[in-house]
C-alpha cells in the first residue's frame, strides 16, 4: 500500500515544491531539514519552474510492474533553470530521438496505479518543450 | 461586474484519423468525414486522464489570470470521465494548483455540458461575493465503444477558466439555461461505454436544446444573432453546430475560430469551453461572444461574454488552442490507439 508514502510526497510530485536554505540559498529537491552545505536548519519553500535541459538519460525497455504500458520510455536527470538536477520520466516523445541538452518542461501526468481498483498516483513528468 | 480573468487549455499530442478507424470496421471513411464534418480526433496518452488534462489546463488559466492560486475559493471540474467513481477530481486539481486547503470543490457530471455547469456556478459564486476567485474546468477523455459511431469523434481535451470580479478579460453579460429530461445518451453504472439514441440525438435533443437556449438568451438580452462577433455551440461533430447556427441566422465568420471538432473531435465537457478559449485567442476588445453548451440528458447553458482590453495583453502568457491543436501531432494506428484507450483486455 503506497497511499501514505505517495500522499507525503504530493507537495513535490504535484507542485514541485523545493526547500531553499535561508543562509546559503542552495535549493534542495525534495526539501531537507538540515542544509548539507552550511548546516542551517531554516528553509523557505520555493516552487520549481519545471523547465530545464536534459543532462543525461536512459531508455527503459523492460519496464517494472505498473509501467509496462509506457515502455519504451526514458528516465533522465534534468538540469532545471534554477541550477539543480532532478530525476524524472520523460514522456510524449520517441525516447530514441532524445539528446542530452534537449529543452524540457514539466507536465502533470499519471505515474502509475495500484491495479484497476487501487489508487492512481500522479506526478510531474518531463516532455519536450515545444511551447505547448 | 464578473467574468473570466484567465483561461487555459490542454490537448494531447496524439491523433487518429477517421480513415484509420473506418479501415478496422469496414466503414466508408469518405461518407463518414462528409457526414460528420470530422477528419481526426485527439487521443490521450496512456499517462493522461481527465485529472491531468484539467491540471495542465488550469495551470495555464492561473498563469493568464496572474493570481495567487491560494486565493481561489472554489474549484469545479466537469467531466464524464473522472478517474475515480468515488474520490473527487477537484481535490487533485486544487492540490496541484496550490489552492488547498481553503477551497470548496465539487465534481460535476452532465454528459457534455458538465464544463459549462462549473462555469455557471463559478461565475455566480463570484457574483454573490462568496469567493474572490473560482475555477471551472471542463475535461474529458471520452469513451466510444469499438465500432460505434461515437468512436470516430470521442476525444480528449480540457479547458479551464478562472472567474473573478476585476481584471476581466471577458465580462459576463448574461446567462440562461434550457433543460428537459430527454434520454438521448447515457452510461449506466459500471458500464464502460455509453449508449445513445442514434438519430434521436439530433432534432429532439441537441437541436431543440441549443435552439431553446439561444432563443431564451436572445430574448433576455435583447440581442440578435448579427450582434455577436463570435459564437460557439457544443460540437458533438462538425455538422450539428453548423446546421443549427446557419438555421438561426449565424454565419461562418462568427464560428470560424470556435469550431474545433473537424480536427479535435468531441472533447465532451471540454468541447464548447475549448471553442470559447480558441475564440478568446483571436478576439479583439469589446467584442460579443455567445457560448452555448449541450449535454445529453439533456440541457444547454447559454452565456454572453463581452471581451475587454486586457484580453490581448494576457493571451500570449500561455499556449494558444490553435498551436496545441496543429503542432507536434503524432498519428496513431488503430492498434496503438486501442492500447492507449485500454480497449485491449490483458490478464490481471
Amino acid at each position: 500500500m503506497n497511499v501514505p508514502k505517495h500522499w507525503r510526497e504530493s507537495p513535490q510530485r504535484y507542485r514541485m515544491e523545493a526547500g531553499k536554505c535561508r543562509k546559503c540559498e542552495r535549493i534542495f529537491f525534495p526539501g531537507r531539514l538540515v542544509c548539507p552545505e552550511c548546516g542551517h536548519t531554516g528553509f523557505d519553500m520555493v516552487k520549481l519552474s519545471g523547465k530545464g535541459k536534459l543532462h543525461t538519460f536512459t531508455v527503459i525497455r523492460t519496464a517494472p510492474s505498473g509501467f509496462t504500458d509506457f515502455a519504451p520510455y526514458a528516465v533522465g536527470i534534468v538540469e532545471l533553470d534554477e541550477g539543480i538536477r532532478i530525476l524524472g520520466q520523460i514522456t510524449d516523445c520517441d525516447p530514441d530521438s532524445l539528446q542530452t541538452g534537449d529543452r524540457l518542461t514539466s507536465k502533470f501526468r499519471r505515474m502509475n496505479d495500484e491495479g484497476k481498483t487501487g489508487m492512481i498516483m500522479y506526478s510531474y513528468k518531463f516532455v519536450p518543450d515545444n511551447g505547448i | 461586474m464578473v467574468g473570466i480573468i484567465g483561461y487555459g487549455t490542454q490537448i494531447p499530442r496524439f491523433r487518429i484519423k477517421v480513415e484509420e478507424i473506418a479501415k478496422v470496421w469496414g466503414a466508408d471513411p469518405v461518407a463518414l468525414k462528409r457526414g460528420l464534418n470530422l477528419n481526426e480526433k485527439s487521443v490521450p496518452a496512456p499517462d493522461e486522464d481527465c485529472a491531468t488534462l484539467a491540471v495542465n489546463a488550469a495551470r495555464d488559466a492561473v498563469k493568464r489570470a496572474g493570481i495567487n492560486p491560494a486565493e481561489i475559493g472554489a474549484v469545479y471540474v466537469g467531466s464524464e470521465s473522472h478517474p475515480y467513481a468515488v474520490k473527487p477530481t477537484g481535490t487533485i486539481v486544487s492540490e496541484a494548483l496550490g489552492a488547498c486547503p481553503f477551497v470548496h470543490t465539487a465534481d460535476l457530471e452532465f454528459a457534455c455540458k458538465a464544463g459549462t455547469e462549473g462555469m455557471f456556478i463559478a461565475l455566480q459564486l463570484v457574483k454573490a461575493g462568496a469567493v474572490k476567485y473560482a475555477l471551472a474546468v471542463g475535461a474529458d477523455t471520452s469513451q466510444g465503444a469499438p465500432g460505434d459511431a461515437l468512436e470516430y469523434s470521442a476525444s480528449a481535451g480540457a479547458a479551464a477558466f478562472v472567474m473573478g470580479a476585476d481584471n476581466l478579460v471577458a465580462e459576463l453579460v448574461d446567462t440562461h439555461a434550457y433543460m428537459t429530461d430527454t434520454p438521448d445518451f447515457w452510461r449506466r453504472e459500471h458500464a464502460h461505454y455509453p449508449e445513445h439514441g442514434g438519430r434521436f440525438t439530433g432534432e429532439p435533443a441537441y437541436k431543440k436544446h441549443i435552439t431553446g437556449a439561444v432563443n431564451a438568451i436572445l430574448d433576455k438580452t435583447g440581442l440578435k444573432p448579427s450582434d455577436f462577433n463570435y459564437m460557439i455551440f457544443h460540437q458533438p461533430n462538425g455538422k450539428f453546430p453548423v446546421q443549427v447556427a446557419k438555421k438561426m441566422g449565424f454565419t461562418e465568420p462568427q464560428y470560424r475560430y470556435g469550431l474545433l471538432t473537424p480536427t479535435l473531435g468531441n472533447t465532451y465537457s471540454g468541447s464548447s469551453p475549448m471553442g470559447l478559449a480558441a475564440t478568446l485567442d483571436e478576439a479583439g476588445p469589446d467584442e460579443l461572444i455567445l457560448l452555448v453548451s449541450y449535454g445529453s440528458g439533456a440541457g444547454s447553458d447559454a452565456f454572453v461574454f463581452k471581451t475587454t482590453e486586457r484580453l490581448p495583453e494576457i493571451r500570449d502568457l500561455a499556449p494558444k488552442v490553435k498551436k496545441q491543436l496543429d503542432t507536434n501531432k503524432t498519428y496513431l494506428e488503430y492498434g496503438a490507439y486501442a492500447k492507449f484507450r485500454r480497449k485491449i483486455l490483458k490478464p490481471e
